[in-house]
């Protein structure tokens, strides 16, 4: 029926209809809800952690706060390393109305460099507007000043300060302290791989050298942090919560600073070293190297005119102390003499005669005495007190190279002292498997004759030469050398370095005596080789001098400084203790190419003994800083 | 007799009680969350609700047209609308690489969301001329008045707004009868005309967006940033949300478009999926409310156009929630009445005058 009149609309089936798809709309409405809920469930509800921990990962920063490094002072109290600030010019781009104005006018109070101003420039451009860059670096206190006072004229410039270690006493410890300066890739790299990495997150140095590096993690301290709400660029909000930082252990050094300036003095322009140990604990109470330079040229990057400056034929980067490679020389004769004595080669009375040389049976070659003439009749005494060398030449080729260096090994020749720094080396203490090993070549008879008066290829630094000699004094009992005595953090004190190694052991103890009685008289026999330096000395001296010669003289042929150049000239040693009968300290010197163990050793180690005796030490003027 | 009263009342002002109740709640949830989003910004919030009043006024005055009087405007607002989307593209202005903007001298004008209510006018009185279910004839020129504006917005380039037109004259069809088997064999067409449209229809942003929809975290600092950032935002929030104003994530300003597109992201944050639920049960009302006022309206005009206005604020609602919580691509649509933004409040509310027009003229006539 409906085909006929097909103008006439069905309302109600129209209304189904709609209706129907209406409803069906609704259901997919829902649907679609019911997805969009599913999703939002599984992202607030079973996601939530996730992006929980997200959004903290996007809103706060930990912001590392550097500890400040560990002071060092030496054993009276003396700051030695300190932390000072360095005052930078720094900006906030955002916060300054008219940036070239600004810059301009500000050079009326502040030299600014072309320089300095486009790196400046530079920065602010790669970096965020509100983030503050340096204009200058390390204004001096001048500068400070008269910024200070205008700083109202110039907003969002200020100076901000940042602790940078300094070194009151200059070159004096240098060799000693060490120094730090900028940590570099290589050993951000190395702290990475030792889980320190975090802990110098905000570190700016780091120790280089001497005991500045080797008690580096006990210097450094432990870093602190700040957690802070950051926005989207980056700009902190506000500070959530703060850990700070726990500063590094402060170092009491055995060294002392007077001494110290006594050996600095005496070296003037010579080349050489000095130690002097406590002859109780093995402290060492001066440790100083000749030439030396100033470590606070390296603490803000050495130039690299001043670096190549460093770099002349002296050699002040060298530590002589326990780099410098020297024949011991006569200084090991006191040794060499109780080793005779305990093998039976000779007793206290035995004399040998000596014509001024030394012959191997059946052989030409002459081993010269130091006295053309000879010393006559010679005893072990008479052979340490006027150091005797056909003496030590007979009983070195009597013992053979391998007692010889069997025993001089258990004196730490040969081997690192296990002082506490990194710069040291073990020398050379010759033996058949040392040459063999170094040579190819198998040791001679006439290799071990020069050994006995500590030359051939025997050598030691002036650490090893007291390190050898604390023992003798100590009868055997092994204090090694170290520079630090205790290390502080607060009220708790930590002793560092007190261990022994094992001593050495004589079969007749009284051995140490004649040796020990031989040196005290090479200072009070008017015969003694080192009489003359300590006449007059209000405490009671004893030691050995030495001179070794760098170059062979050919036979037949004199020794004539002049004639030498000056590097081939003999180097003038000295070892010496006090008091005798209860020894304090032990000396060690060593100076190169100016010959005489007597007259150039000796007399230094008397300044620095009668500095340690006096009961007012000398006041020296302290080195000021430039 | 009291209640006859005030009903007569709402009648007389041609206002649905339950919709504008529905619609006020949300903008007032609106205010508070523009407000959050924006920094607290107390200006940006005055211009909010200003917009937000001149929507209301826009509302009640389109609500006082009868269905008669917007019968006898659609021919002419259609052809006007399709005039300015041509102007459009040859004379219009440029804003963020689209040309969307008609420059009238006084004010700038976007032509596109003219479209937005003049589409499924025109395509329901069209077909509502007729009789339900349309014919063949009728679905191809119902089909026609909805694409020529759509294919001229998408030119724009403006593909959130022309999928909005698109689907509401595809609801006016759907909701006409449109047989479920031509329904189900141009679905099968659609989904044939997706490769094509992938290789040449679409600008590479627009590409870009989709494929970061599947992988944002391909580009995290590119195109992925904005889905990373709100789906922090959302999923941080959790179930009972960070508080108002506390929301890191926007008050931080990681949160890129808070107040605008993402705005639903600021919402999750603070509000969690507590609040997630309230917003959602309130649009649901709405389309609830409005499939009802368009079943019960007078004639197919009325039901068609009721009906498709309602789906089509649906549709705001599901693509927006569902590209800022990484379900669809990250296109340029509002969440409905909540983000700030004049331009979207204006027509949609435009859409709810018409409604309650549509609501209002039943029962006149029943009197």
């Amino acid at each position: 029926m409906r085909k006929h009149r097909p103008t006439i609309r069905d309302h109600s089936a129209e209304a189904n209809l709609f209706a129907r798809r209406a409803f069906v709309g609704f259901v997919f409405v829902t649907i679609l809800v019911a997805v969009l809920l599913s999703n939002l469930y599984t992202i607030q509800v079973d996601d939530h952690q996730d992006y929980q921990t997200r959004s903290n990962d996007n809103r706060i920063k930990v912001i590392p706060i550097a500890p400040n490094r560990g002071l060092i002072y030496d054993r009276n109290g003396v700051l030695l390393a300190e932390n000072k600030p360095v005052y930078n010019l720094e900006v906030i781009p955002e916060e300054v109305d008219d940036l070239d104005a600004s810059l301009s006018a500000l050079t009326q109070f502040i030299d600014i460099s072309d320089q300095q101003k486009s790196d400046f420039i530079d920065d602010i451009k790669h970096n965020r507007r509100f983030k503050s860059q340096v204009l200058k670096a390390r204004l001096t206190e001048l500068e400070v000043a008269r910024f200070s006072v205008n700083q109202h004229k110039f907003p969002g410039f200020s100076i901000e300060a940042r602790l940078a270690r300094y070194y009151p006493y200059a070159d004096t410890l240098t060799h000693a302290l060490g120094y730090v300066a900028k940590l570099n890739k290589k050993e951000l790299a190395k702290l990475e791989s030792e889980d320190q990495g975090t802990n110098y997150r905000a570190t700016h140095d780091i120790g280089k050298l001497g005991i500045e590096k080797y008690y580096e993690q006990l210097l450094h301290g432990q870093v602190g942090s700040q957690r802070v709400e950051v926005n989207n660029r980056g700009r902190v909000i506000r500070t959530l919560s703060m850990t700070p930082p726990q500063p590094g252990h402060d170092l009491v050094l055995t060294l002392d600073i007077g001494l110290q300036q006594i050996a600095q003095h005496a070296f003037k322009d010579m080349r050489g070293a000095v130690v002097v140990m406590d002859a109780k604990d093995g402290g060492v109470l001066a440790l100083y190297s000749n030439p030396s330079y100033d470590p606070n040229l390296f603490v803000h990057g050495i130039s690299s005119k001043n670096y190549k400056a460093l770099l002349n034929p002296d050699r002040p980067l060298i530590n002589r102390t326990t780099q410098g490679r020297y024949a011991p020389a006569s200084t090991v004769k006191p040794h060499l003499a109780i080793l005779a004595l305990e093998e039976g080669l000779v007793t206290e009375h035995t004399t040998i005669w000596d014509p001024g040389f030394f012959q191997i049976p059946n052989v030409d070659h002459k081993w010269r005495d130091w006295k053309r003439w000879g010393h006559g009749h010679v005893d072990v005494y008479k052979a340490i007190e006027e150091s005797c060398d056909t003496y030590f030449y007979d009983t070195a080729y009597r013992l053979g190279i391998t007692k010889i260096s069997d025993f001089m090994a258990q004196f730490g020749f040969g081997d690192l002292t296990g002082i506490d720094i990194h710069e040291e080396t073990t020398a050379i203490l010759p033996s058949k498997e040392w040459k063999e090993a170094r040579f190819k070549e198998s040791w001679w008879r006439g290799d071990t004759i020069s050994v006995g008066i500590g030359q051939g290829y025997w050598t030691a630094t002036p650490m090893q030469i007291a390190n050898a000699l604390n023992i003798l004094v100590n009868k055997g009992i092994n204090r090694p050398p170290h520079l630090v005595q205790v290390a502080k953090q607060e009220n708790q004190v930590v002793q560092i370095n007190n261990e022994e190694k094992p001593p050495v052991i004589l079969k007749d103890p009284n051995h140490w005596q004649i040796a020990l009685d031989a040196m005290h008289n090479t200072v009070t026999k008017v015969t003694g080789t080192a009489h003359k330096a300590f006449r007059g000395v209000s405490y009671d001296p004893a030691g050995k001098t030495g001179t070794a010669q760098l170059v062979s003289i050919a036979q037949g042929e004199r020794y004539d400084a002049k004639s030498l150049k000056e590097r081939h000239r003999d180097n003038a040693i000295y070892v010496g203790f006090a008091p005798y009968d209860d020894p304090q300290i032990v000396v060690s010197i060593v100076v190169e190419n100016t010959g005489g163990g007597s007259t150039v050793g000796a007399p230094i180690a008397r300044q620095l003994m009668d500095y340690y005796f006096s009961a007012n030490p000398i006041n020296i003027a302290q080195n000021e800083a430039p | 007799m009291q209640l006859d009263d005030k009903r007569s009342m709402w009648d007389k002002l041609h206002l649905d009680l339950p919709l504008l109740l529905a619609l006020f709640t949300l903008m007032a949830a609106s205010l508070a969350i523009v407000y959050s989003a924006s920094g607290q910004d107390s200006a940006m919030m005055i211009r909010h609700a200003t917009r937000m009043a001149g929507a209301i006024i826009g509302m009640f005055v389109l609500a006082q047209l009868s269905p008669a009087t917007l019968k006898r405007l659609v021919f002419p607002l259609y052809c006007a609308g399709l005039l300015m989307l041509v102007g459009v593209l040859i004379f219009g202005v440029s804003s963020k690489g689209a040309q969307r903007w008609l420059d009238l001298g006084v004010t700038r004008f976007q032509p596109s969301e003219l479209m937005k209510i003049a589409v499924p006018m025109m395509v329901a009185w069209y077909i509502g001329r007729n009789h339900l279910p349309p014919k063949a004839v009728h679905l191809v020129v119902g089909f026609a008045i909805v694409m020529i504006p759509t294919l001229l917005i998408k030119e724009q380039p403006d593909l959130g707004t022309s999928i909005l037109i698109a689907s509401s004259g595809v609801f006016v069809l759907f909701l006409s009868g449109l047989s479920w088997r031509l329904i189900g064999f141009l679905s099968a067409l659609v989904a044939l005309a997706a490769w094509p449209f992938w290789h040449y229809g679409m600008h590479d942003y627009q590409k870009q967006r989709v494929l970061t929809l599947f992988n944002p975290e391909s580009d995290p600092l590119g195109s992925g940033y904005h889905i990373i950032q709100s789906k922090i935002a959302i999923g941080s929030g959790g179930i009972e949300g960070k508080g108002w104003l506390q929301g890191t994530q926007s008050q931080l300003e990681f949160l890129p478009e808070r107040h605008t597109d993402f705005i639903f992201s600021v919402l999750s944050e603070e509000f969690g999926l507590f609040g997630v639920c309230l917003l959602l049960c309130m649009y649901l009302f709405i389309v609830g409310r409005g499939l009802y006022i368009a079943v019960n309206a007078q004639d197919a005009f009325g039901k068609l156009l009721a009906g498709a206005l309602t789906l089509t604020f649906f549709v705001y609602v599901f693509v927006n929630i569902g590209m800022v919580s990484g379900l669809l691509p990250v296109v340029g649509v509002p969440l409905p009445l909540i983000s700030y933004g004049g331009t979207s409040m204006v027509t949609l509310m435009a859409g709810f005058g018409i409604i309650m027009s549509i609501a209002t003229d039943k029962r006149m006539l029943l009197k």
